[in-house]
């Protein structure tokens, strides 16, 4: 063993010292640039859910008690509105794969400065205020809106089809909001695909259909379970869209909170249905990054 | 391990030679290929060896199919190609990137072309086994790629081109991703590997040694023409054009003159006696570094050498050899190179000195001048 290698061990080098100093100053440096992050969600996330937890526990005698999760069993109209919350988020999401699957494809094979255009179609719609989306939608869907209208005078149906405040302009309007969320990281898994890949494919004796469902769709799948699950969760407390075009008929858990603030004054019961939702959510994810390979998925690695 | 034996061998008489006829590329108004007529034997190593932008890639995708020429013809055998899709031409080819799935192991890999063609599980398990341990990879089946280095991945793609038993092999640059050593090791081993499997192969390379090493024959590629087919040996000794000349190798360029009696001279060096292309051409005397040896004492021509005399302009060291450049009367510049043991003559060379450099007349290339053929 040479000398200097037996004083490495030693850590009595000269210059050991101080490069330990500097280390440890550095990595100090680096965790303060992070303080105003970890103390806004310390303020804005942490605090209110752990008070929004407490609260739940809390009985309408103002002691603590289990009352309010009892409640959520006993009474059928809340698991009416968790299988609401799920079937929404999940025909919303199976739309969106639906519709986004080709688009995302059909912006991957264009050449990149046309992407870039055609990307903006997708991404205007993200930018303007969620609430004008809504209501949009519910002009174009209402009795006597633009959709009805044009069908009505093309001969297409003879009386107005109902099209809003019901499940169908719920999820046309969920679908279209939460689009952008599964293009994005699909065209970007897509994006990744080298052309190579699909010439080797067909090289070595795929037809075009075989390549893409062979080589082609496993490749993308990881920018689609990042866009899914997105989407999934994005929609689970998903408020606006679901209450204005939903017309009271959708009732998902957004909804039943806010109208048990207004009707009753409830923070107990409210707290409750936003605890177990939370819960209902870490639970999906984990799941899903336990048989996913999620990690995967959302850093970008094949 | 009979009937291997009689695979391989059955394998070798169905390679296929391809035709290539008045194959033409056109990009908006630029030629990638122009009218390109090749002949490749059936089972050679057949190299197509050009600059970047020269054509070759273009040319080999054509012939797998990834893209459609404007005009021509492609014949594997008798069969006419042009118009057939690549996932039915049956041709294997490496990728420059490799292009392996990273979504299935090393076996599923060399696997697939296999599942494609129905092949049972059995047999292709025992094939995909004989690819491996012919690249010698038999260890790595179940790997993933993202765990190969460089040169394994190179060999799984290969294992991959190959184990469908194509009568055709294509490779566009496969070994320009690895290190020297490496690259040089798998030239021999590629070389190795074509003779086991007899099967007719074109590799693309702009690396004019690489090209040299493995080769039955080259085709130089310039401007989406053809400039040159030959085996290694006659594309370095005979060149056919000036730029074939200057591309392969190294070489220095000299102007002919020609006098009343069709001789060829080089300011008043006689080069040749006769030259038998177009008689009123200039030609030029091509002159190969290490075909040069420096002379102390004779100064003159004689029947076996011709001797130029000059000024050492450049001189570099280079470990096995020493490169160096001689000035013609401030005129021409001529490249030159020599051993660097113990006794070779030009170990105390300097700028500036005065010396005198042989050119047998054997290595004398004349070539005609650059658009001629």
């Amino acid at each position: 063993m040479s000398p200097s290698m037996e004083s490495e061990i030693a850590a009595d080098l000269p210059n050991q010292k101080s490069l330990r100093v500097q280390g440890e100053r550095e990595q100090w440096m680096l965790l303060s640039l992070s303080t105003p992050a970890l103390l806004a969600i310390v303020l804005i996330v942490v605090i209110p859910v752990g008070w929004l937890f407490y609260l739940s526990f809390i009985g309408s005698d103002g002691q603590l008690s289990l009352e309010n999760y009892q409640k959520m069993i006993q009474y059928k109209s809340y698991a009416r509105v968790f299988l609401t919350t799920f079937q929404v988020s999940l025909l919303t999401t199976l739309l969106c794969i639906l519709i986004g699957y080709p688009l995302a494809y059909f912006l991957a094979i264009l050449p990149q400065r046309m992407a870039g255009f055609f990307m903006l179609a997708v991404l205007l719609p993200f930018w303007t205020s969620l609430l004008v989306r809504t209501y949009a939608w519910l002009v174009l869907l209402q009795r006597n809106g633009i959709l009805n209208d044009l069908a009505i005078s093309a001969g297409i149906w003879d009386s107005p089809v109902k099209l809003v405040h019901n499940m169908t302009g719920t999820l046309i309007g969920m679908a279209h909001i939460m689009l952008p969320f599964l293009v994005l990281p699909l065209y970007g898994s897509m994006r990744k695909i080298e052309r190579d890949m699909m010439h080797a494919a067909s090289n070595l004796g795929a037809s075009p259909i075989q390549a893409f469902w062979k080589v082609y769709f496993p490749l993308s799948l990881s920018g689609m379970v990042a866009g899914s699950l997105i989407v999934f969760v994005l929609c689970l407390g998903f408020y606006v869209t679901p209450a204005v075009l939903g017309g009271g008929r959708v009732v998902m858990v957004a909804t039943q909170i806010t109208a048990i603030l207004e009707n009753q004054f409830n923070w107990g019961a409210a707290s409750a249905l936003g605890v177990v939702l939370l819960i209902a959510t870490i639970i999906i994810l984990y799941l899903a990054a336990r048989f996913l390979k999620l990690d995967a998925a959302l850093f970008g690695k094949h | 391990m009979t009937s291997h034996a009689d695979n391989r061998s059955s394998e070798t008489s169905t390679a296929l030679p391809i035709h290539i006829q008045g194959l033409t590329k056109k990009f908006d108004q630029f030629y990638a290929l122009d009218s390109v007529d090749l002949e490749v034997r059936s089972g050679e190593f057949l190299t197509l060896l050009g600059p970047s932008g020269s054509g070759k890639t273009t040319l080999l995708m054509a012939i797998a199919g990834f893209n459609r020429p404007d005009a021509g013809s492609i014949r594997f055998g008798d069969e006419e190609m042009i118009l057939t899709p690549p996932h039915r031409r049956n041709v294997g080819m490496v990728f420059q990137s490799y292009a392996l799935f990273p979504h299935m192991s090393v076996a599923e890999n060399v696997a697939f072309p296999l599942k494609l063609r129905q092949v049972d599980a059995k047999e292709s398990a025992e094939r995909v086994a004989e690819a491996l341990a012919t690249v010698q990879l038999s260890e790595l089946g179940d790997r993933s790629i993202d765990q190969l280095s460089g040169g394994q991945r190179q060999r799984v793609a290969l294992a991959r081109a190959f184990v469908f038993r194509p009568r055709i092999l294509l490779m566009d640059e496969p070994l320009s991703a690895l290190d020297k050593k490496l690259r040089e090791q798998m030239q021999i081993e590629l070389k190795h590997l074509h003779e086991k499997l007899g099967v007719t192969t074109v590799y693309v390379t702009h690396d004019q040694r690489e090209a040299l090493t493995m080769s039955d024959r080259i085709a130089v590629i310039n401007d989406g023409k053809l400039a040159q087919v030959g085996t290694p040996h006659a594309i370095y000794n005979q060149p056919a054009t000036p730029f074939v000349a200057d591309f392969i190798g190294e070489s220095s360029m000299l102007p002919l003159k020609r006098d009343n009696a069709g001789k060829l001279f080089f300011e008043n060096h006689l080069i040749a006696d006769e030259y038998a292309a177009d008689p009123g051409a200039e030609c030029s005397l091509v002159i190969r570094p290490e075909r040069l040896f420096v002379i102390r004492d004779e100064v003159t021509d004689t029947d076996q050498t011709i001797v130029f005399s000059g000024a050492v302009r450049e001189f570099v060291y280079q470990g096995e050899t020493a490169f160096a450049q001689m000035s013609i009367s401030d005129k021409y510049d001529l490249s030159f190179r020599f051993g660097t043991d113990s006794a070779s003559s030009g170990n105390d060379m300097r700028p500036g000195d005065q010396i005198s450099l042989g050119l047998n007349r054997r290595d004398v290339i004349i070539i005609p001048p650059a658009g001629e053929r």
